[in-house]
């Protein structure tokens, strides 16, 4: 009997096709989010409502991550973006390999400023897989609990951003703003949050400004 | 639940090593699992035992190393377990904390006989 000493990281495989994604986006030029949240928290409307406000003035292309279906993809495309989509059948995350097979597609759409990746609606999994981005951020709603950053803290940890969305409902619900602020914050006091709702609007332009500032055309 | 991806990640991991140090048969396997990690070790045990029924990898062990979230305060230098993943000092309430330990991954080493 002996022993091998091996020291390596169990994603090891995923982590060096992440590192030659970053490479990839970073040669187009491009700064790329990973959108992260529960199923429902609203992250395609999110996405829909900043390619219309953003999408003419900033060269974009959206990557949607489903178990199923070309549905997403469809309704970016319908506000003037290219989408393409990842199905990923029975996985409940995306990973750097999936995310891979779309680098042919993004070269083909060059010049690009910014990539929004929608990751599969799952506030556990996604945290653990880099996909290459620049930016993790993480999405929640008031429909939910103001203690989801303490009841899932991995990926307000991981995340440098967080959209706490459908704010308009608040009025409807015991979702206290203030304490789902303080509840992230005292996971991760560097995140930078935005309120946002799709259905008024409100918020959607700081959320931008944040967007095309990190592209550098603020 | 993705303990199974990471898993096939792990044995991939594995076999690779075996074929590097000769064959032989894989007797028991240590890894480290951090807190921070969104994976749960009894999940990850009950997936290995699943995934190396019938292959030549059945019968090994896997032991799990649980590794706690650990700070370092940057004002008073004191190591501690966040508990509940909370960042804060407990001993001088200083808000500027290094993370030391809690998101490892990994593969320690093998036995094979």
């Amino acid at each position: 009997m002996h022993e091998i000493l091996v020291g390596a990281k169990i994603l090891k495989k995923n982590d060096e096709i992440a590192a030659a994604n970053r490479e990839a986006f970073s040669g187009l030029g491009l700064f790329s989010i990973n959108l992260i949240s529960s199923p429902g928290s609203g992250k395609t409307t999110l996405i829909e409502r900043t390619v219309e406000r953003i999408g003419k003035a900033c060269r974009l292309a959206v990557i949607e991550g489903d178990l199923q279906t070309e549905l997403d993809k469809e309704r970016v495309e319908r506000c003037g973006v290219p989408a393409t989509q990842i199905t990923t059948g029975r996985s409940c995350h995306l990973d750097a390999h999936m995310v891979s097979h779309t680098i042919e597609w993004l070269r083909g759409l060059k010049p690009l400023e910014l990539l929004i990746i929608e990751n599969v609606g799952n506030m556990v999994c996604p945290a653990e897989y880099d996909l290459g981005e620049d930016m993790k951020v993480a999405v929640m709603s008031v429909t939910e609990g103001d203690d989801k950053p303490l009841k899932y803290p991995a990926i307000f940890h991981a995340s440098s951003a967080l959209v706490i969305n459908k704010t308009d409902l608040t009025p409807y619900t015991d979702f206290n703003i203030e304490r789902a602020r303080e509840n992230a914050l005292a996971v991760n006091p560097a995140l930078k949050i935005f309120e946002t709702s799709c259905t008024t609007g409100e918020g959607l332009g700081d959320w931008c400004d944040f967007l095309t500032g990190q592209t550098g055309r603020a | 639940m993705h303990e199974m991806s990471i898993t096939i990640s792990m044995l991939e991991l594995v076999r690779e090593e075996m074929e590097k140090d000769g064959g032989g048969t894989l007797k028991s396997l240590k890894i480290k699992v951090g807190e921070l990690t969104a994976v749960e070790p009894g999940a990850l045990s009950f997936c290995f035992s699943s995934a190396i029924e019938g292959t030549p990898l059945e019968g090994a062990r896997l032991y799990i190393e649980e590794i706690p979230l650990t700070g370092r305060c940057t004002d008073c230098a004191k190591e501690f377990h966040m508990e509940g993943f909370l960042v804060g000092c407990p001993t001088c309430d200083g808000p500027s904390i290094e993370k030391i330990a809690g998101d490892e991954l990994e593969i320690v080493s093998m036995e094979v006989l």
